[in-house]
């Protein structure tokens, strides 16, 4: 019967995820009263092409939004695929948390994860290439985020890396 | 069931039942549970019922009446599980309907109490009539004069469709009062509601049972509100299932029951879309009904439900991919018949059911990759493109090339559509290239664009603006005061240009040079004409118009007031029936509201402050406390002006939109008059629509300013058609 009562007040979508920002300035108990507190959202797995434009109109859907920062990769300084966005009010953000986080832009599926505000330098990739970090290792071809990761460019498989 | 619960839990498991009332989609099993536990132990029984009435008087006193009704509806089945006597239920029904004899009270006052009974009806109507049949009888006439002397001016505002077929939008109490006439002629027999009492029949008719205690409804309170009187939505009937189960008809109880528990079902889980998903698609007897089809034609019914629906509307596209997902077989199919059938009937359509159509379906699209059989739709493109459905199609591929990019629209649809595709959305520089040399404001655009590149000063920019010439004045004895829009379309256009990269680079730019934005604007006529000039550089860019009116707005570089002028202008109305101009409308109207709320809030909080000040005097005597207080009341009497100025603003603004909406239909009405033309042209069904939209979408703040609309602007010398629109809107809440 519990299960079903907390079925009631349940509302799993807005939730705080496990991830820390490992850049953040100060400890996990500030950082995590600001991310309970917070009108900003993190965009992550957005295409290199997908614009400004493309990202408000779909997440004006849940609301007035203040600001939207396109991530660039740290050298080149061109979108390399996540993005920041700011809402006037949380009530808005946490719609976006639950409507717009899983659904697709420009045809990718979209992640989006409280934030604990921008400051100006986390608009860059902390990869060791510009990009984001997780371009840096992954494996695959995504041609919407420069084909294959970072690694995988410069060893590219079918190339032995021991020379035993 | 009963048997295996503690008995310790009896008090904990009260509460956990009485909040059960929030999942009203699974009322019976908790009815049965109460009713196995009275038999069990007759205080516990006593005790629950009383907990009930007292959270019944509680939610009514908070004009919480949509809790109310379930918690009725609890009530009424106990009935049925042998927990409550049934002389005892009819006497509060009673006592419910007697309200319809109430004077001067308002008619969704007596609606709701009469709604309240209805609803229970299919319940326990049965059980009832079997006891108290007589005075059933009685209740049920008293009901009907009562439904036949209603007033029902606000139906058409609140129909969907205009047209009566396929299915007619029936008001909501006459389409109940229908379908509980149907059920008393099948002799209360009612079959679909999940009844599990009656398996415990033999337990259950050995327990004592309760008499609920007399029951007045409260009074009337001038500031009581009321739940709003709607229409029943329906799209579907037995022709549309093409196999397997059949769908109940319109008037029968079984899909007022169905659609009352697809309602509950949502409104429980509709903050966890997989959740709300997966309960709608599990709905017990889902075997016996053509589910996806109810689903479906709910879900509809509340994204086009007027004025609002309950929830925000993108809740309602997500959750739409969600089953879809869950039902890719099955649920895709149904969906794609319902967007072909409300194309089908697009013509006969609300204008802002449409609005929401086109937001949902360019969403949808972009989510299945843009995939539509655009042919089946080919007959759109033999009409005029003012007409309802090439211009649903048109705004729809103008939202989807938000979404995405136009060469994306271009590919994705027929070349015979061509017409219908927007424009690219390039800036139209006046300045651009050489063939512009002509003109007045060439020369210094190219001066001030190199000014900009360098980064000069304010002071230089200004300097060089003086250059402009000003077609508005003989003479230059001024310093370049006055409103002179070519100096405004010169920097403007320049500037914007510069800028046309990104939404964020013309922030920036408007962020940069606010201080001369706001010189060049200070009057009326330099606000009107801003606008002006972002429209003729962006319009072929809706969206980026949008935005930048948003932040001119908030940076206070134009007023709410100048940008609905401009809106009506002479100048936009070739503009008038698209989608963005309205969007446009509407966001300014609710920044408005929302800084007239946010100023009030901070008078409330200043008031709050000074109160718990003046009580810390009381206790500390201290002469700081006083120095406070007095800053707190300067604080409160400038706040409460502030407060009053916007608010003054806010009724300006109201008064200014439904002026112009009079001075247009009028006009429109006058010459259809005098050249004996029908007056139902697209434009006239757009604008008509639109001013109702205004009332509907922000009928909480209008509220407040009626005496002023009703002397000034909605007079009795009004040409009714126009009049009506105000009369329908005031039956809302009467």
């Amino acid at each position: 019967m519990s299960a079903k009562l907390n079925a009631l007040n349940s509302d799993s979508y807005i939730d705080v995820s496990q991830y820390r920002d490992q850049h953040f300035k100060g400890n996990r108990y500030e950082q995590e009263k600001l991310l309970k507190q917070s009108h900003t959202l993190y965009v992550g797995n957005l295409s290199f092409y997908t614009t400004e434009e493309q990202v408000h109109e779909l997440f004006s859907k849940s609301g007035d939004v203040k600001r939207i920062i396109i991530g660039l990769d740290k050298i080149k300084k061109t979108a390399c695929g996540f993005c920041f966005v700011e809402y006037y009010t949380r009530a808005d953000a946490e719609h976006a948390m639950r409507f717009i986080n899983g659904t697709r832009l420009d045809d990718r599926i979209i992640r989006t994860d409280w934030d604990a505000g921008f400051k100006e330098g986390r608009q860059y990739g902390r990869g060791k290439s510009g990009g984001q970090v997780r371009d840096e290792y992954r494996q695959d071809y995504d041609p919407a985020r420069g084909g294959y990761g970072k690694l995988a460019q410069q060893h590219p498989a079918g190339e032995s890396r021991n020379s035993f | 069931m009963s048997g295996t619960l503690p008995v310790q839990r009896r008090s904990s498991s009260k509460q956990e039942i009485i909040d059960a009332r929030l999942l009203p989609e699974k009322l019976t099993v908790y009815t049965t549970l109460v009713g196995l536990l009275n038999a069990r132990n007759y205080n516990f029984g006593g005790e629950f019922v009383e907990a009930m009435i007292r959270q019944l008087k509680e939610t009514l006193k908070n004009n919480l009446y949509n809790e109310a009704v379930y918690l009725v509806r609890f009530l009424s089945d106990l009935v049925n599980c042998h927990v409550i006597a049934a002389p005892s239920m009819v006497a509060m029904f009673e006592n419910f309907v007697s309200v319809t004899q109430e004077e001067d009270v308002p008619q969704v006052r007596s609606d709701w109490f009469v709604y309240v009974v209805l609803s229970c009806l299919p319940w326990v109507g049965k059980e009832l009539y079997e006891k108290k049949d007589v005075e059933m009888d009685r209740l049920l006439s008293q009901i009907e004069g009562y439904l036949k002397r209603r007033v029902k001016t606000h139906v058409p505002m609140l129909q969907v469709w205009t047209a009566e077929k396929p299915h007619p939008q029936e008001e909501y109490l006459d389409c109940l009062w229908a379908q509980i006439q149907k059920l008393k002629k099948d002799r209360w027999q009612e079959r679909h509601i999940l009844r599990p009492y009656i398996a415990f029949d033999s337990v259950l008719c050995e327990a004592l049972q309760h008499n609920l205690p007399p029951f007045t409804p409260p009074g009337h309170m001038p500031d009581a509100q009321y739940p709003m009187p709607r229409v029943v939505f329906r799209m579907f009937d037995y022709t549309d299932a093409p196999e397997g189960p059949v769908m109940p008809g319109s008037h029968s109880v079984e899909r007022f029951v169905i659609e009352e528990n697809l309602h509950c079902i949502i409104k429980t889980h509709w903050r966890e879309r997989k959740t709300c998903a997966a309960q709608l698609l599990s709905y017990p007897g889902k075997n016996k009904i053509p589910l996806n089809y109810h689903i479906v034609e709910v879900i509809f019914g509340e994204l086009f439900q007027l004025p609002s629906p309950p929830h925000i509307d993108v809740m309602y596209t997500t959750l739409l991919i969600e089953l879809c997902k869950l039902q890719p077989g099955s649920l895709p199919q149904v969906l794609a018949q319902a967007t072909e059938m409300l194309y089908m009937r697009l013509d006969t359509m609300n204008t802002t059911c449409i609005d929401r159509l086109i937001n949902w379906f360019s969403h949808h699209l972009s989510n299945f990759q843009f995939r539509w059989s655009w042919d089946d739709w080919s007959d759109c493109l033999t009409v005029d493109l003012e007409k309802p459905k090439p211009k649903f199609v048109k705004e729809v591929l103008e939202k989807s090339m938000r979404l995405s990019y136009h060469q994306r629209i271009v590919d994705i649809v027929p070349p015979t559509f061509s017409a219908l595709i927007p424009a690219e959305p390039s800036f139209i520089f006046k300045y651009a290239d050489e063939s512009a040399s002509s003109l007045p404001g060439y020369a210094v655009s190219i001066t001030v664009g190199n000014a900009i590149k360098n980064r000069a000063s304010n002071e230089e920019i200004l300097t060089i603006l003086k250059e402009v010439p000003n077609p508005n004045q003989e003479d230059d004895d001024d310093e370049g005061e006055s409103f002179n829009p070519l100096k405004i379309d010169v920097f403007l256009q320049t500037l914007l240009h510069l800028a046309a990269k990104s939404f964020s680079h013309s922030f920036s730019a408007l962020a940069k040079f606010h201080e001369i934005l706001k010189t060049l604007t200070d009057s009326d006529e330099g606000k009107l004409h801003i606008l002006k000039v972002v429209y003729e550089v962006w319009r072929n860019h809706p969206q980026m118009i949008a935005v930048l009116v948003d932040k001119m707005i908030r940076t206070q570089i134009v007023d709410c007031a100048a940008v609905a002028n401009w809106l009506f202008s002479q100048d936009m109305a070739h503009e008038f029936t698209r989608l963005f101009i309205w969007e446009i409308l509407h966001s300014t109207i609710r920044k408005m509201n929302k800084h007239v709320q946010k100023i009030q809030k901070e008078l409330e909080e200043a008031k709050d402050k000074l109160e718990k000040q003046q009580h810390k005097r009381v206790t500390d005597m201290d002469k700081n406390s006083e120095d406070e207080e007095g800053q707190l009341e300067e604080q409160i009497e400038r706040l409460q002006e502030k407060v009053e100025s916007a608010q003054s603003e806010q009724k300006n603004l109201f008064l200014v939109i439904f002026q112009r909406f009079i001075m247009l239909l009028t006009e429109h009405l006058v010459r259809c008059e005098t050249g004996s033309v029908d007056i139902s042209t697209p434009w006239y069904k757009n604008c008509i629509e639109r001013l109702q939209q205004i009332f509907l979408m922000h009928h909480v703040t209008i509220q407040q300013y009626m005496g002023t609309l009703e002397n000034l602007l909605f007079t009795a010398e009004l040409d009714h058609h126009i009049l009506a629109v105000y009369q329908q809107f005031c039956a809302l809440q009467l």
